[in-house]
Parts: structure tokens; sequence; C-alpha cells
């Protein structure tokens, strides 16, 4: 009965999908409704053809399929996003990189969200669900809950994933930062978000441990501010039903307010709590310690969660915002450090008393610079908050820089180290293939977000001052293409950093396939379920 | 390291007792620096906020006891240097264009306000160093070839009211016509008259079909290029004998050029920039070394 429901939904899903590509009224409308239509069509013929089959499903053992292709999502995201990154990173150096036969699509302007939206959402949110889905299963000694919704939850992901980017380089675009993806495809992002919120709020609700672990409260808290988020800052009309451009409902200087109250926001749980969450369970995992701190655990959750919601106006500073907005979003910032840091604090005192495995594993390697450039991060960003400050380093690639020192180091290390400790676990193997490929890892990422972000601090620096340079009768001494041109050796540098994280991934990717192919799989499977 | 492994030894703290897929918690206190320095922080917040803008009220919101505004201080930083230059602003606007290099001190000061807003305004199309882009219609200013006249007054009227656009009603204008898209002249005629201006500006030609083309060119284009060439400022026609080409001297430029006619435009200024920025940029320009 249940699959006969599916087959409607999926038949009107395709059929709708296919009328609307019919009547399209821009490119980027045709090409998504024909991505939905075949999405549809094929998830109809897979579950037709396993109508008739009777399915074994063992609930005692924890579903980790859904787990599995999810680290398989993360890896290829993070080698497309950090591709697409080395190429725009190319294009701001030597321009004529924006070919000619590529404009409208392959110029700098069509991929740097697709860049952005690749590394956040395509490699963060896929670490995100797959972790979530691990430690919520493992950390409440249950199998997930909701059947197959967990597999919705990554198809569908992967559908707005695409959606999203085919659009972007077709120009189906919302224009806000981070928010670029157009109203039909928030709506599937909704869909799949609630989806995701039941999944692990009905497994932590059947959870046979009396408390709910310190990673899964930051997961949660992700979970639920994201879908709060989103549905603010898209509330949009579309132009019509048939094409992908809409219009915002709120105009203006409050339009600006709820896209940074959004974008600061999608840093602050997506990017900051959602990777304490994973930060939170693999760490203790990996070092084999306890956490350090369940006192300041709470306290810093609760502060986090409270203090980060009311920052978003520092993105605004010195605009058409009202002072005190601008005043409230920077005092909000500044107080946001300790318990930024209470993450960090928390993170690297679990390692006392196993300090010493820094030398024997690259993977707790990997997790503690990923910890260290969070602590960096998130001092950073308070003191980038503070106006005086901000009036140099905004609009600058000093921002750039400190977004990349927070995606390349915080979030993107503890990802690598999420992938060293779950691909094992996963396919049942013994070992990781080889720890001197991660140690390889390790380095060229290291070097290559130094590189990366002291290059940006400089260009940054340069770019305010010389922006802000006026003669004694107050005339402005630099034309805007003069600091473009005295970025360039710093643009080349950034180039070669995001290349040597590049070769890093694609060493990890290698080092993860060889796990799964080539090591002797272990004799006891731990999937099961415990039986307390 | 030693010797902290020995000290936080985490036997000697108690765990809350629960455990999570083997994860325990220590029972540790909040370091106290941690504390401390957040309780700071919350403090400065606290005062930072009396201090300035803050709490949203009713009608407006909390002034602050500093009563800074960001806006006021633009307001006085523009103000400043608005004073400072009004004598020497007013005296520009008042005086003669062309006797104001006779006086040092205006020149000067035209000089460093006509770089700054060259280099803001300017730059996009002539270049940083106001060489143009050649070969793309963006004409060099460096030079002593001149579309519209090149002395300070014809700069000037340039600047302000803008090339072929449509909203300065004393823009310069003229129009080339499209000879071989309007099927003014045949095909073999504009390749006559492609090879006789290359002829006239020096280059390699075809000398056959150069000959016929000064017929061609005389009833056609010397009207406003002049029988040898050499343009017309007054209705921004270029000089076809020199080297200098704005949209290319190659034959394929040039028959792109007398098949498609151009069409350059500039903005005009006048509704952007005030009277006395008009006047300090075109003194800059006119100084380049191409003045008239």
């Amino acid at each position: 009965m249940w699959d006969y429901l599916k087959l409607v939904v999926l038949g009107l899903l395709a059929v709708g999908a296919a009328i609307a590509a019919n009547y399209a009224r821009d490119l980027a409308y045709l090409v998504n409704a024909v991505t939905i239509m075949l999405a549809a069509g094929i998830t109809f013929l897979v579950v037709l053809r396993g109508m008739d089959e009777v399915k074994i499903i063992n609930r005692n053992e924890y579903m980790d399929g859904v787990v599995r292709a999810g680290v398989i999502a993360t890896a290829f995201w993070g080698i497309v996003g950090f591709l697409v990154g080395v190429v725009i990173a190319s294009q701001l150096a030597w321009p004529w990189l924006n070919f000619e036969a590529l404009q409208g699509m392959g110029n700098f302007g069509r991929l740097r969200p697709l860049h952005t939206s690749a590394v956040i959402f395509a490699f963060g949110g896929n670490a995100l669900i797959m972790s979530s889905f691990y430690i919520v299963q493992r950390t409440s000694a249950v199998r997930l809950w909701g059947g197959n919704l967990g597999w919705f939850v990554f198809w569908g992901w992967q559908l707005v994933i695409v959606l999203a980017a085919t659009g972007y380089v077709l120009g189906g675009t919302q224009s806000k930062e981070y928010a670029e993806p157009v109203w039909y495809v928030d709506i599937l992002i909704t869909v799949v978000w609630v989806a995701f919120l039941a999944v692990f709020a009905g497994t932590l609700m059947k959870r046979k441990e009396p408390h709910i672990y310190v990673a899964n409260w930051f997961l949660l808290a992700m979970i639920i501010t994201i879908a709060m988020l989103h549905l603010v800052n898209n509330m949009a009309i579309p132009v019509s039903f048939f094409g992908s451009q809409s219009v915002q409902v709120t105009s203006g200087v409050q339009d600006a307010m709820i896209q940074w109250w959004y974008g600061h926001n999608a840093v602050g749980f997506f990017l900051t709590a959602g990777f304490l969450g994973m930060m939170y369970y693999f760490v203790p995992k990996q070092a084999e310690r306890p956490v350090y701190s369940y006192k300041l655990s709470i306290i810093h959750f609760w502060a986090l969660i409270f203090l980060y919601i009311w920052a978003g106006p520092h993105h605004l500073h010195y605009t058409a915002l009202p002072d005190w907005a601008s005043t409230l979003g920077m005092v909000f910032s500044v107080i946001l450090w300790m318990p930024s840091w209470g993450g960090m604090i928390n993170g690297l005192m679990t390692l006392s008393g196993a300090w010493d495995k820094l030398r024997t594993d690259p993977v707790i390697r990997m997790m503690v610079v990923s910890i260290g450039f969070y602590g960096m991060s998130t001092f950073e960003g308070p003191m980038m908050s503070i106006k005086a400050v901000n009036s140099l380093s905004h609009y600058t690639d000093w921002t750039i820089g400190h977004v990349h020192s927070g995606a390349l180091g915080w979030n993107g290390m503890i990802t690598f180290g999420a992938l060293y400790f779950l691909t094992p676990r996963l396919w049942n193997r013994g070992g990781l293939y080889s720890l001197k490929l991660v140690s390889w890892h390790f380095w060229l990422a290291t070097i290559g977000i130094v590189l990366y972000a002291s290059a940006m601090w400089v260009s940054g620096i340069m770019e305010g001052l010389m922006w802000r340079e006026v003669d004694a009768n107050g005339y402005l001494v630099n034309a805007f293409a003069d600091t473009v041109a005295a970025k360039y050796p710093m643009n080349v540098v950034r180039m070669l950093g995001g290349l040597l994280y590049l070769s890093g991934g694609l060493i990890m990717c290698y080092n993860l396939w060889m796990t799964v192919r080539a090591q002797p799989a272990k004799v006891t499977s731990h999937a099961a379920v415990p039986a307390e | 390291m030693c010797a902290k492994k020995v000290t936080q030894k985490p036997e000697d703290v108690p765990t809350t007792g629960h455990i999570w897929d083997g994860i325990e918690e220590l029972d540790n206190p909040m370091p106290r620096w941690w504390v401390w320095v957040f309780y700071a922080t919350i403090v400065w917040g606290i005062g930072y906020s009396i201090a300035y803008p803050a709490w949203p009220m009713i009608t407006k919101a909390t002034p602050g006891l500093l009563g800074a505004s960001t806006r006021a201080d633009v307001v006085a930083e523009i103000k400043r240097f608005d004073d400072a230059n009004a004598t020497i602003k007013q005296a520009l606007v008042d005086a003669d264009l062309t006797t104001v290099s006779a006086n040092p001190d205006l020149m000067s000061f035209a000089q460093n306000a006509g770089a700054a807003v060259f280099r803001t305004n300017c730059t996009t199309c002539h270049g940083s160093g106001a060489n143009g882009i050649e070969g793309k219609g963006y004409p060099s200013l460096l030079d002593d070839d001149w579309l519209w006249g090149g002395d300070v007054e014809n700069i000037y009227a340039t600047i302000a009211h803008g090339i072929r656009n449509t909203t300065h009603p004393d823009a310069r204008w003229s129009q080339m016509p499209a000879f071989g898209a309007d099927e003014i002249l045949e095909r073999p005629q504009v390749a006559e008259v492609v090879e006789y201006v290359l002829q006239m500006s020096g280059q390699d030609h075809d000398a056959t079909l150069a000959a016929a083309g000064e017929a061609v060119y005389l009833d056609n284009c010397a009207a406003c290029h002049m029988e040898d060439g050499s343009g017309d400022v007054t209705q921004g026609a270029p000089n076809l004998a020199d080297a200098i080409w704005l949209y290319g001297g190659s034959r394929d430029a040039v028959t792109y050029s007398v098949v498609n006619a151009r069409f350059g435009v500039m903005p005009g200024w006048n509704d952007k920039l005030p009277e006395d920025e008009i006047r300090a940029v075109a003194l800059y320009v006119h100084s380049r070394g191409g003045g008239q």
C-alpha cells in the first residue's frame, strides 16, 4: 500500500516536472525541471522493481548504508568544491581564464556561488548529515528512526545540490549570498530538512541512553536553527510558476539585515554548531579520552546558541543599517568570543593525557589543527566585528581569508578527521590503508591553508589601506584598478594554497578508496546495536 | 608535556557517570581564566551599549552617552575638506580654463584633484595610465591625436557633455554611415576604399585597388575625414593618415569600420560631478602630454 502511494506521488512528480519543463520561461528552470523529472522517474523505477522483494532488515543493526553513502558524497563534493575554488582563484589571478566562449556560464561570477555552495552545502552539508546519522545512532544506542526516511534525506540533499549547481551556472539565482537557490529549490530544501529533523529527533526520542550526548545538542540546535533561518530569509514571491526568478518579500535595508542574520548564522549554526557536534564525538573517540569538562560544555553550548543569533549586523557596519543595530551586532560578536573558545578548550583538553598520540596518529593531528584553526577564526571573527577594524577589513580579501581559515582549517580538517575515522569502521576494515598518506594530506592541507590565509591577510590589509588613502586635499590616492593590480602576487599564492589543499583532498580519496578495496575485512561486525 | 601527563591524569577527576558509545565526561570545573574573560566581555558589552547608540525603543533607539553617530562623523569629515578647499575650488570655477596654468597654486590643486577624479571615474575605459585600450574604441589621452579637439576647452566640453549619449542634450554628436551594411557602397567598392585608406596611412596595400579606391574615398569619405585623410575634430572624424587607430588599422578592422561604421559613446559628467571636479579633470587630461 505504502509502495503504491510512493509510486503515485513519484509518477505525478515526474509528469508535473515534464509539463513544467514544457512551459519553462528560462533555461535554468527548464534544466531543473528535466532534472526533477529524471530523478522522479528513476526513483519510480527503483520503487517499482523493488515491489515484490521481501526486504530483510535487521532492526538490531545500526543503519549504516546511508552513512556510507554520505561518506562517499562528502569526499566527492569536497573535491568538486576545492576544484572549482582553484579554478576561480586562477580566474582572479589571470582574468583571461574567463574564456570568451564560456561567458555567461564559466566566468567568475557564475562559478563563485558554485564554489561556495559546493563547499558549504554539498561538502559541509553531507558531512553534517552523515555524521549526524552516525553519531545519533551510536550515542543513543538505537537504529536510525524512520526507516528509509534517512535515505530520502540523503538523496533529497544530493538533488538539492545538483539543482542549485546547474541553476547557478545557467543564471538561476536569488542573488543572496549563501542563499542563492531559487524558490522551488528552497521548497525542496525545506522538505528535506524537515525530514532530517524528523529522523534525528525521532532517533533521539527512542534512545536507550538516559541522557542526550553533548554532540547531539549541537547537531539538533543546528538543524532547528537552520530551518528557521532558511524559512525567513527565503520569503519570496515567484514571478511565474514556470520561471526560476522571484521577488523578495522584504526590500532595502530590511532585506539586507535578514540576509545577514541568515548569512552569519549559516556560519554560526551550520559551520560552527554543527561541526562542534562532530568534534564532540570524533575527538574523544579518536583520542580514546573522556571529554574534558561537562560543565564547560553546558555553559558554552547555551552561551553560543543564545549569542550567535544576534551577531549578524556586524556584516553591515557603515551601511544604511542604523547605528544601534550595528552596535548590538558588534557587542554580541565580542561577547561570543569566550563561548566559541569553550569548544576549543574542551576539544584540546580532551587530549590531555593523550598528547603523545600527536606523534603517532596523523588523524589526531588533523583534528588538533582543526580545533586550532577554529580557535583562531573565532578570535579573528569578534575582532573583525569591531567597527574600527571592520572599516579597514570590510569588502577586502581579509574577510575571504577569515572565511577560509574557518572553512579549510576548521570545517575541512575536522571533516577529513571524521572521514578517516569512519571509513574503516563503516566498511568493517582493520584500519586505514596508509597513515603515511594521511600525513601527506595533513601537511599539504596545513601548508595550503597557511599560504591562503597569509596571502589574504596581506592582500586584504593592503587593499583596505589603499582604498582609504586620501591626500591632503581629501582626494583619493588610488584607483580601484590599482588595488586589483597590486593584489596579483597574493592572488597567485592564494591559488597555490588552494592547489595544495586540493591535492591533499585527492590523496585522501585515494587512501579511503584503498582502505575499502585493499584492506582485509575485520572478522566481527560491530554494527550491532548494543543489547542493553 | 610529561609533567602535564602526570598531574592531569583523568583518574584524578571524577566523571559525570554518563557513558555514550564509550565516551565519558570528566567533571572538571570551567577554566577560571575562561570564566573571567567571559564576564569581562559581558561587562564591556554593557558599558559599550550605554556609551553608544544601542537599544531600540518605541520611536527611536537609545542615542548613547557619548552621542556618537557614524553618519554625523562622515558629514563632519566631508565638511572639513569642503571647508578647507572652498576658496580654491571657487577660484577654479571662476577661472578662465586657458589661463589656469599661469597660476601655480591653482594649477597644482587642479592637477591633484583631476588625477583623483580621473582615477575614480575615467580609468574604467581609458586605463589607469590614461593610455586607453588600443583597437577597442577607448582612445589614449596621452598622444596629440584628438577626436573632438585637444585644447582645454574642447576637453572640458567633451567631459561635461559626453559623446553620442542620449542623456545630455549638448553631447558631441556625429554618425558615420554603415557603408556596407546599408548598401551605400558595393562590395568591390568597399575593398577598393579600404586599400586606399591603407595606402593613405602608409601600410601594405594593393596599389591597383587603392587607385580605384581614391574616387570612392573622395565621393564618400572626404567630406568628414578630409581629402588628405587628416580628419575633422569638429565632427569627431578620426585622422586616417596616421598610425593611430581607434578601432584598429588592420585590413580586417578597417573593412569592418567601413561596412558597419562605429559609434563610440562616452557619458557626460556634468550631472554626476561638481563643476570644479570637471574643470580639474579637464586640466589634468590636457596636461597629460597631448594637450593643444
